[in-house]
């Protein structure tokens, strides 16, 4: 991992308001290391894309610091910044060649023109757009055109890549070859990669730690499986992946063990320390399903099954227990069969060990 | 057998996007046509009448082309109207750029206020903008008595004044198309607000500066209002000086300029359409 005493972005106590009231960004403090691929994930309106742009210098925080390479951007301008950006539309420019393109950055430096030349064949070749150089925007598709907003933000060698959105205009199987293009191109280049996205796989596959932002705060950064496994709140749990959710109440007694209690799960112990109201959660791929009761440390209820949805390799089936919503159990079809071998309506027990259960108390 | 399957055609019923073969959109076509086109067609038709009046054709003749252009008053009012409209167009054209930049760029205290302002002059009556030019070019004392071509200065400064207004019209709405992350992304690479409007804005409003230039060239070449009200006595323009010889009679030599003046304007109107639509390829992406 990279050295945790060295961030190349420091961002401390950052709020953004926009005139007319609206708070963009709320009170948000966040480290982000050196050479390590980072991710600003929530949903539409959290705020993301605001701190995005605080970073490259396009918006202007009403208050907190914000520094890049120990250097405080209060006064720097956008083209004074060690950074670079790739933007959601890619904004290439229309009236340029791709090789103009990507060398527009260092023809504004006065780079002399042989220079310019030489490393925008480097850079495009980075991006394997090597035999394009003299095409113009509107002849590229998407994909390549993408590839040249990377290339052209690469070029310049920035401290940190900012990426907004790069891949929502892409269709889903470009998605997916893009994003393991990106990891490659972070490797390869050793630069660090500040992405937003609103789209939890794109993060969980591609990022080193992930920020997840909801209403301009951040609720928790964490790497993809911490976040997965851990999440440390009910909004967090519930935006990355799936999650089937208990309300109870938790009484601890007092030698670090815990007991909730559940109206459809009963009395169950955790260890920690927790008073009040309390969700339980349970990711669906740990939820078993069977005919007959399971034994062993287990919490399990019996109910109908609600529904079946097949999709191929796994189906998801969803069991009433009498829980506010059925529990949706994925059930891997490991064998050649027709789908999982239950029907609807059929009574089933569902459980899962007590260690795969979240105690979520926020 | 042309025929015979023309005929058979024309028995199909008429589908609902058929426009064409209906019988009422036929006769407003051939309406236009006649009311557009026909006065004009007549008076280029004419322009080569061997006739002192403009009545019955007696046969073809370039004569009165020889007599226009030999017509000294007339050249002089034709080269100063397209003097006046060089100096309206390039002035006008940077003018309203910057005003539709800025109007485009940034917010500031009555800015809605200014817009306005700047728009007024398209709805004022072009009567009242004459007297007003008119009474306030006396007022100042502005001299009338300039060397050419300084004489102009008092058309050219009133004709800046109304065209402007459009050419910042078409230019703001071809802006509202940009988009704004070309700009910050411009920005991103090094490149400092000057640059930017040069390397990115500008090819971008190539478009609308030629239209705007193009309205502004043409509202100041025909116009006879303004002009009549800010002319001095020893300045004339092509429409003021066609308007005191058509006074006495409209002989052929007014047709055979105004012929030539058509197709000034067509060439120039050409040449402008495919600098656009070069510019609209490149600008797809």
């Amino acid at each position: 991992m990279a050295d945790m005493q060295d961030p190349i972005i420091r961002i401390e106590n950052i709020c953004k308001t926009y005139p007319g009231g609206v708070q963009a960004v709320n009170n948000v403090s966040l480290n982000v290391n050196r050479g390590e691929f980072f991710a600003l994930l929530g949903p539409s309106g959290c705020g993301k894309t605001t701190l995005l742009r605080m970073m490259a210098g396009f918006e202007i925080p009403t208050s907190g610091t914000l520094l890049i390479d120990g250097q405080n951007m209060a006064d720097v301008q956008p083209n004074k910044r060690p950074v670079n950006m790739v933007f959601q539309s890619y904004a290439v420019f229309p009236h340029m060649s791709v090789a103009q393109n990507v060398g527009y950055g260092l023809k504004i430096e006065g780079r002399p023109k042989k220079e310019i030349a030489e490393r925008v064949q480097e850079a495009l070749d980075l991006v394997k757009l090597g035999h394009l150089g003299g095409r113009m925007p509107d002849e590229l598709s998407g994909g390549q055109r993408q590839r040249v907003a990377l290339a052209r933000a690469l070029i310049k060698r920035p401290s940190v890549l900012l990426l907004d959105e790069p891949l929502s205009a892409l269709d889903a199987k470009l998605r997916e070859a893009m994003q393991i293009e990106l990891v490659r191109l972070q490797k390869t280049v050793g630069i660090t990669f500040v992405i937003v996205t609103h789209d939890q796989d794109e993060a969980l596959s591609m990022a080193n730690r992930i920020a997840v932002m909801e209403q301009g705060v951040v609720k928790q950064i964490a790497g993809p499986a911490e976040l997965y496994e851990s999440p440390n709140c009910r909004f967090v749990a519930d935006f990355i992946g799936k999650i089937n959710l208990f309300d109870g109440q938790a009484k601890a007694n007092g030698n670090g063990k815990t007991l909730v209690e559940t109206p459809v799960l009963g009395k169950v112990e955790f260890g920690g320390d927790a008073n009040g109201p309390v969700s339980l959660g349970v990711r669906p791929e740990k939820v078993r399903v069977s005919r007959e009761k399971p034994s062993g440390n287990l919490l399990a209820a019996q109910g109908p099954v609600t529904d079946i949805a097949y999709y191929g390799g796994y189906s998801k089936v969803f069991v009433d227990i009498g829980a506010k919503e059925p529990v949706l159990a994925d059930i891997t079809n490991a064998e050649r069969s027709m789908g999982p071998g239950f029907e609807n309506g059929e009574k089933l027990w569902v459980s899962w060990r007590a260690e795969d259960t979240l105690v979520l108390t926020s | 057998m042309a025929l015979l399957s023309r005929l058979r055609a024309r028995r199909e019923p008429i589908g609902p996007l058929d426009y064409y073969r209906k019988l009422w959109l036929r006769l407003i076509m051939i309406g236009t046509l006649i009311f557009l086109y026909g006065p004009i067609s007549t008076l280029i038709a004419f322009s080569f009448n061997d006739s002192r009046r403009n009545i019955v054709w007696r046969g073809f003749t370039l004569k009165y082309y020889e007599k226009a252009l030999e017509n000294d008053e007339l050249i002089e009012a034709f080269t100063n109207s397209l003097t006046i409209a060089f100096f309206t167009t390039i002035v006008s054209v940077i003018l309203a750029a910057l005003a539709a930049y800025v109007l485009w760029r940034f917010r500031f205290p009555f800015k809605a206020a200014y817009e306005g302002a700047v728009a007024l002059p398209i709805v004022i009556p072009e009567i009242c903008m004459g007297v007003a030019m008119m009474a306030f070019f006396a007022r100042i004392g502005w001299p009338s008595d300039l060397p050419w071509p300084l004489s102009l200065s008092q058309i050219t400064i009133a004709h800046i004044a109304f065209s402007f207004p459009f050419a910042a019209i078409v230019i703001r709405a071809r802006l509202e198309s940009f988009n704004r992350e070309l700009g910050e992304s411009a920005r991103d690479l090094g490149a400092s607000e000057a640059r930017v409007f040069w390397d990115i804005v500008v090819p971008h409003m190539k478009p609308g500066l030629i239209a705007g230039a193009l309205l502004s060239f043409t509202l100041s070449l025909d116009d006879f209002v303004i002009t009549f009200f800010t002319a001095g006595p020893n300045t004339v323009t092509f429409p003021v000086k066609v308007y005191s010889m058509v006074r006495f009679s409209v002989t052929p030599e007014v047709n055979a300029a105004s012929t030539i003046l058509i197709g000034l304007t067509l060439v120039l109107t050409a040449i402008a359409l495919r600098l656009q639509n070069r510019n609209n390829m490149n600008m797809q992406a």
